[in-house]
């Protein structure tokens, strides 16, 4: 069995996300990493190797700028065992629908059993990729998956839905996007770090794996960035006192009620 | 000059970032009130490879430079002293004579459990009337029948008394005649008869690692133990302390950050006077300065690393790194303290606890009277 593991590099959560009102584009400068969720799906993938079903290969793949081989060599460092790099300026302002077009094509190109990525990235947020590479690849697909078990070229999963779990069979290939509650992500050794730029790493263009240049791009994507705000900010609440705990909860009841909440 | 830090430098910063906040910033609080050593830490640190940093990869080091070294314990010092103290004494004081001066032999005994953190190494170095002065040594080991006979005692040495300790280096008086002339290196395996380390102190800070005193009572170690040539004993402990100085500076710029982070958080969620306490310009002005000396310190610190990683001249840079940085430490967290006003008194917020901790950067590894001696000489005074 072949996995890939769909990787993005985003902005580090710890530096604060501001939009370029020139570009309508995230500001990705300063410190990045590789997307949190990511790394769920790249610990899914060990946990399937770990528990003993045959697999040959965890590939790490994206999609990105020069800088996204530090989010590969993470990827490897936590276990993947090779990794691809499409990179491109035709692919830059790719949309949702062009980026996943153009992951399809690389993993046409890999022909995997098991596509896993994260659920969503922690900059476009657009919780959609899974849905747009399983479409090209005309594979089923699973989003939110909190659970995994891999036998007789089947997953058994279940999915954290909006009101419980469901659990669904689904035969191979597949893309699954995983959620973080499927597991704990493991740190990277050292020996690991030090590893990573000795595993495989590929770099291919659009043309290389046959990405049509009209599809992909700016001019390739269908839709576009009108207006961008930050949210409203939040009023500040209210603080009530605890002094007399009756008249406290006479207090509360009196606020929820003229907000029509109980 | 390149001020970018390569792949692996980020990716092993990041890796401890994450392993502090998730791991040790939980149970520190409770390790330093219950002054218990951290075993569990030190046993997934050392499964992480952060318990051999920069020692080659065929000793079961992880074959990272000093600057990586020093990027891991600035990234533990963030959240906690006494795990970073314990990682960066085992590594820089511990492990690295005898990574530098052991026989093959002596490597293959001590470094692959060193390395993996299973064992951990102490360096006896200060005594009763040697501190400062450190080659005064008083210990004294004499050559009889194949072995030496150490008699002597060693003051506040950190990593001695752990379940997991196994060896400390020591330096003694090795020398004939008075046997005040020549000092030398030797290995003492804990549990050699006469050797025993007494009870812990009880420390203003840095609770949660072990720090003890030794004595040494007639005690036999084979003359194998002696670590490099006789008499080289003043030569590598000078050299010894040169590096070590840079782990200590790396702890001075994370306890400051730690310290940072930790006020720039509460003064946003504080309030007084209608608005949070980050709108004041007094507070405005404590969080710039510290942003501004931490980050100038961090440089300096980097710097020192680097020139050690190139093989050129850093005993200036370092000791200029640990004089600049243990000051800071000691500022930034009284400052950190000040921020949270009476709550940063009670040992519910870390910046308590790092107030404790900070002042011993100031002294351990060389007071900064040492350094600015240091520092003097570099420049020809
Ligand atoms: C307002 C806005 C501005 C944007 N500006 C830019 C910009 O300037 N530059 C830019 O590059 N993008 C930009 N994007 C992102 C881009 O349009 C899409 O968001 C992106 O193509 C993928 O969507 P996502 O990250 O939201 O995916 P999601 O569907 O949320 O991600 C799910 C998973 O898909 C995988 N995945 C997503 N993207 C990649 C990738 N590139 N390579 C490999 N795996 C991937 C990951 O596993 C991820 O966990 C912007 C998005 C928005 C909403
Ligand atoms: C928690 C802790 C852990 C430690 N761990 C270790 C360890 O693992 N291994 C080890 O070997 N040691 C260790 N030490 C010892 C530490 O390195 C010494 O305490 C330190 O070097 C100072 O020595 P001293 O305490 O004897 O002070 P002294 O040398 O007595 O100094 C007293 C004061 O006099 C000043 N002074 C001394 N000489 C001069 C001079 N010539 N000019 C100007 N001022 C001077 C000093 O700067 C200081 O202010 C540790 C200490 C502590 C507290």
């Amino acid at each position: 069995m072949k996995i890939c593991c769909l990787v993005k590099e985003v902005p580090d959560a710890a530096v604060e996300k501001r939009i370029d009102p020139e570009t309508k584009r995230l500001d990705r400068s300063g410190e990045k990493n590789l997307n949190p969720f990511d790394t769920h799906a790249i610990e899914a993938a060990m946990q399937v190797k770990e528990g003993g079903a045959p697999v040959e290969e965890i590939v790490a793949v994206t999609m990105g700028p020069d800088s996204a081989v530090r989010a590969l060599h993470k990827a490897v460092a936590l276990g993947a065992d090779r990794s691809v790099h499409l990179t491109d300026a035709a692919l830059e302002g790719s949309d949702v629908a062009a980026t996943g077009y153009a992951l399809a094509k690389v993993l046409e190109k890999e022909s995997p059993d098991l596509v896993l990525l994260g659920q969503q990235s922690d900059d476009g947020e657009c919780y959609t990729i899974g849905a747009v590479v399983a479409d090209h690849l005309k594979m089923p697909s699973l989003t939110q998956v909190i659970k995994m078990d891999a036998a007789d070229g089947k997953l058994t999963c279940e999915r954290q839905a909006e009101y419980g779990y469901d659990t669904v069979e689904v035969e191979l290939p597949a893309v699954i996007s995983v959620g973080d509650a499927i597991n704990e992500p493991r740190y990277p050794s050292l020996k690991a770090i030090m590893g990573a730029k000795k595993k495989p790493l590929d770099s291919h263009g659009a043309g290389d794996v046959g990405i049509e240049p009209d599809r992909v791009g700016q001019s390739g994507s269908r839709t576009a960035v009108l207006e961008l705000r930050p949210p409203p900010q939040k009023e500040a609440g209210e603080i009530i006192e605890d002094e007399d705990t009756n008249e406290t909860v006479e207090k509360i009841v009196v606020w929820l009620d003229e907000r029509k909440l109980i | 000059m390149d001020f970018d830090l390569t792949d692996e430098q980020r990716l092993l910063r990041d890796t401890v970032r994450d392993f502090a906040r998730k791991e040790v910033a939980p149970v520190a609080e409770e390790l330093d009130r219950t002054k218990a050593f951290p075993y569990e830490l030190v046993s997934k640190m050392g499964e992480l490879g952060l318990m051999g940093i920069p020692f080659p990869a065929e000793h079961g080091g992880g074959g990272a430079d000093t600057l990586s070294y020093a990027l891991a314990v600035e990234e533990l010092t963030r959240i906690d002293s006494s795990v970073a103290i314990t990682m960066a004494a085992h590594t820089s004081l511990g492990t690295m004579p005898i990574h530098l001066w052991g026989t093959d032999e002596q490597k293959d005994d001590w470094l692959p459990q060193l390395t993996s953190g299973s064992r951990l190494a102490a360096f006896g170095l200060t005594e009763p009337e040697a501190g400062s002065d450190a080659g005064n040594t008083k210990t004294i080991a004499r050559l009889e029948d194949g072995e030496w006979v150490i008699n002597g005692a060693k003051q506040f040495i950190t990593n001695s008394g752990t379940d997991i300790s196994g060896c400390v280096t020591i330096t003694a008086a090795t020398g004939d005649g008075d046997g005040r002339k020549e000092i030398s290196n030797l290995i003492v395996p804990n549990g050699t008869p006469g050797y025993e380390a007494g009870e812990p102190y009880r420390k203003m800070g840095w609770n949660a690692s072990d720090t003890r005193p030794l004595t040494f009572t007639d005690c036999r170690v084979p003359e194998s133990s002696l670590l490099g040539r006789r008499g080289d004993g003043f030569k590598q402990f000078m050299q010894i302390l040169d590096g070590g100085r840079i782990g200590v500076a790396a702890m001075g710029v994370g306890l400051a950050q730690g310290a940072l982070d930790e006020a720039i958080a509460y003064a946003k969620e504080r309030r007084a006077f209608g608005q949070p306490i980050s709108k004041f310009q007094a507070i405005q002005a404590k969080i710039a300065d510290l942003s501004a000396q931490i980050e100038a310190s961090r440089l300096l610190v980097y710097r020192a690393a680097i020139e050690k990683d190139r093989g050129d001249p850093f005993t200036l840079t370092a000791a200029q790194a640990k004089l600049i940085t243990g000051r800071l430490a000691v500022r930034a967290t009284e400052e950190a303290v000040q921020i949270h006003g009476g709550y940063g008194y009670i040992e519910e917020y870390p910046v308590c606890r790092f107030y404790r901790d900070a002042k011993i950067l100031t002294i351990g590894e060389g007071t900064d009277e040492v350094q600015q001696m240091v520092i003097a000489r570099q420049l020809g005074c």
